[in-house]
């Protein structure tokens, strides 16, 4: 008897399986991509949703690489149909895409996010310049006209004017988009402030751009993962140490941490909504143009999302930290938005 | 030693060398207790911290705070037609009564970016509640009614103290005009804290005094019905094969010597396993429990198989030998006196394979279950996601009221996890036979 049931309970899974397999058509969108983007693209994902004219659609946070590559897997419907990043789409990620069959894509720029700096509010403030990070975090840097292992322990080593703590500095691994953002903004940013690597960036692109991104692995740059929380409460702890992370999470902290200037400029809504502040980056996601139509809701959803009620200067979005595009640039996006006007890659 | 006592004479139990022998053993096991104990002690110090820190933060999201407000469902914003078209009363904005109410409440707050925050009081969760009052008693259109609605999520936060309001206001999220309101509020009787039911009926929101765990919750039911069908039947039924019916031979010990190897294998790697078969050739839908469930399945299979032969290896081989001597066939002693014997020793280790299943992650991630799902799945091909991948969602969100849900949830999980295992024991003592 028992071993009916067996085949039973068997027999009826093998079915269920071969069903389901057969379920292609969708009526869910299927979101993936960045883990920066991910907040933002879930609360549009809900309110669109919300409406109850769709079914709410199905966000994964697979970092932008990751979300390209699922992206680009190919054109059929078991392939997501929107994908977040935090960086702009990459040449060689356009290829890979159009081998699959994926031609037409449409870019949507929502928006900007700030990286900032920020220690524990019980201690003083920083005030730091790009070259200053540059200067504690570089794996080599430059000492009387030669290359040198960091040799800098603390912030004063750098500049008197900075605290005398050990630097520690708790950041994304190199995993994230927000390290890559990071590295590229403020890193490379700083490195161009010596003249000896200004020289070697116009002989040797390579060699420079190789020991702007090398971050130190002499323990004052601490990888603490993907978890952004994870580096607020560290920060809380640890007085001394000082945290990478997105703009969001210190907003939505502000009664613990502080945020260090850079280059003179506070990590404000407004100086990195103006471009002043020096280290941000714009925000995108991706639409697979062949599934427009094939799933439903998706123009509706590229709407919402590039509504003023959302993307807006004063839209959801902004509350959940999302730095707004200007006004004109928010006209331009939403117009070429909805036309899914294909990707030009500069 | 004898010899050397019997050597000595009857003496020897006395003697100096056997009583100083005697007390260093007395004292190397009176030293290995104290390790014993102050092992135990560590322990459960550290249990107590774990489980201190989780409910300390984690109690408060089982309750919620309510805003009370006179709403007056005015007819010209729900039906300003006045043909009370279900169609037309499902679509109204119900914000707009919220907006009046507070309006009515605070009428000196006037500039836009006052308004927004005002509005922030009462979560966006209000429309639907609303709408669901009208839809079920269109009575309501015209008149005034006190309505409890949740509040946001800043509010909620203020209110269970998480928010300190001595800080200075620039360093608070919510800022001295809100906190005025919110006292007038509270001085009206208008603020209340009711256990939060939302938190076990909702599916994952982005807002935190929306989000609850039933998503998660019947995500991992369906997980789990799943990993049970598949896994339970195979597991056991390797294990019957491989200790009744199987040769003992080289090919059988490799076979042994595989299972065990896979039981420590890495979950990950049963993820990467999952999204091979069952994403890329089978062409499962991703996100799916189904796929969830099987790839969990594998994971548990060495867990059960390991159990199942070590409980039919413990049944005496006098009852295998008198069922045979009986006449029946090795096939009739196995299933009905080997298996019904080794049936409680065979479940304790199908829910401890089970639960292990019930607190997995890794191997979700790589089939797309780690996702912000918003609806309830509502069956096993549905996207969905499961308990523990909710609580490592919320714990990446940068709102601070996801901190108590996290812990919240933590609560939850560990109080099946504690059903399950106790289930185990239960199953253990009740049925259990010595020999």
């Amino acid at each position: 008897m028992l071993n009916k049931t067996f085949g039973l309970a068997i027999a009826a899974t093998v079915a269920t399986v071969a069903l389901s397999g057969q379920a292609m058509a969708r009526d869910q969108i299927r979101i993936v991509g960045s883990s920066t983007v991910f907040p933002f693209s879930t609360a549009v994902a809900e309110a669109f949703g919300s409406t109850g004219s769709f079914k709410t659609p199905v966000v994964e946070s697979t970092g932008s690489g990751g979300g390209l590559k699922l992206f680009c897997a190919g054109a059929d419907l078991n392939t997501p149909d929107i994908t977040n990043a935090s960086r702009r789409i990459k040449k060689s990620e356009v290829e890979t895409c159009a081998k699959n069959g994926v031609t037409d894509i449409t870019e949507v720029k929502i928006g900007y996010d700030g990286i900032v700096l920020a220690n524990s509010k019980e201690v003083a403030p920083m005030k730091l310049t790009k070259k200053q990070i540059f200067a504690a975090l570089a794996k080599q840097v430059p000492i009387d006209g030669k290359l040198v292992d960091n040799p800098y322990k603390t912030w004063k080593d750098i500049d008197p004017s900075l605290p005398d703590t050990k630097i520690e500095v708790l950041g994304p691994p190199p995993t994230s988009g927000t390290r890559d953002a990071f590295v590229e903004l403020a890193m490379e940013g700083g490195a161009k402030g010596y003249d000896m690597l200004t020289a070697l960036r116009k002989s040797d692109k390579k060699a420079f751009t190789s020991v702007a991104h090398s971050v130190r692995e002499d323990g004052a740059y601490i990888e603490a993962g993907e978890n952004d929380n994870l580096i607020v409460q560290k920060l809380e702890a640890n007085k001394d140490a000082v945290g990478i992370f997105g703009f969001s999470f210190l907003d939505q902290n502000s009664d613990k941490l502080q945020g260090a200037t850079v280059g003179g400029v506070e990590p404000t809504f407004d100086n990195i909504a103006d471009g002043q502040y020096g280290i941000s980056r714009s925000l995108f996601f991706y639409v697979k143009d062949s599934h427009v139509g094939e799933v439903p809701g998706i123009k509706e959803f590229i709407a919402e999302f590039t509504s003023e009620k959302a993307f807006g200067e004063f839209g959801y979005l902004t509350e959940k930290g999302l730095i707004p595009l200007t006004e004109a640039e928010r006209v331009k996006v939403r117009k070429e938005a909805l036309d899914l006007a294909p990707l030009k890659l500069m | 030693m004898t010899d050397q006592a019997q050597k000595e004479g009857g003496n020897a139990w006395q003697s100096e060398a056997f009583i100083k022998n005697l007390t260093k053993r007395k004292r190397a096991e009176r030293r290995f207790r104290l390790t014993g104990l102050l092992a135990i002690i560590t322990a459960l110090t550290l249990l107590a911290i774990l489980l201190f820190s989780i409910v300390s933060k984690g109690y408060t999201a089982f309750v919620q705070t309510f805003v009370t407000l006179d709403i007056t469902f005015s007819e010209e914003v729900i039906d300003p037609n006045g043909t009370r078209d279900p169609m037309e009363l499902r679509s109204a904005n119900y914000s707009k009564l919220v907006q009046n109410a507070l309006r009515a409440k605070f009428p000196e707050v006037t500039s836009r970016r006052d308004l927004r925050r005002l509005f922030s009081l009462v979560s966006g969760d209000a429309d639907t509640k609303l709408r669901e009052m009208v839809e079920n008693n269109p009575e309501l259109i015209g008149k005034t009614e006190p309505v409890s609605l949740l509040a946001g999520d800043d509010v909620d936060m203020v209110n269970k103290g998480y928010i300190d309001r001595n800080l200075i206001e620039d360093d608070r999220r919510v800022k001295d005009m809100e906190l005025s309101w919110l006292d007038v509020l509270e001085a009206d009787g208008d603020i209340e804290i009711h256990f939060n039911t939302g938190f076990f009926t909702n599916g994952d929101s982005r807002e935190p005094e929306k989000a609850g765990i039933a998503g998660a919750m019947v995500g991992s039911f369906y997980t789990l019905v799943i990993t049970m069908v598949i896994a339970f039947p195979i597991g056991v039924m390797t294990a019957i094969y491989l200790e009744e019916f199987a040769a003992k031979n080289k090919l059988t010990d490799l076979i042994e010597v595989n299972i065990n190897n896979l039981a420590a294998v890495p979950s990950i790697v049963f993820g990467l396993l999952g999204l091979a078969i069952f994403l890329n050739v089978a062409h499962l839908p991703r996100s799916a429990p189904i796929v969830g469930g099987l790839t969990l399945a594998l994971m548990t299979l060495p867990t059960i198989i390991i159990a199942a032969r070590a409980a039919i290896r413990a049944v005496p081989d006098s009852i295998r030998q008198a069922a045979l001597g009986l006449g029946a066939s090795n096939q009739q002693a196995a299933f009905h006196h080997i298996l019904p014997l080794s049936m409680p020793g065979i479940l304790t280790g199908t829910i401890i394979g089970l639960s292990q299943a019930l607190g997995e992650t890794a191997p979700l991630l790589m089939i797309g279950m780690v996702a912000f799902i918003a609806d309830i799945p509502s069956g096993f091909g549905d996207p969905a996601t499961v308990m523990p991948v909710q609580i490592f969602l919320w714990a990446d969100s940068p709102e601070r009221a996801f901190v108590e849900k996290t812990s919240g949830a933590i609560m939850v999980l560990l109080g099946f996890l504690i059903l399950m295992n106790a289930f185990a024991i239960f199953l253990r003592k009740k049925f259990e036979r010595r020999w």
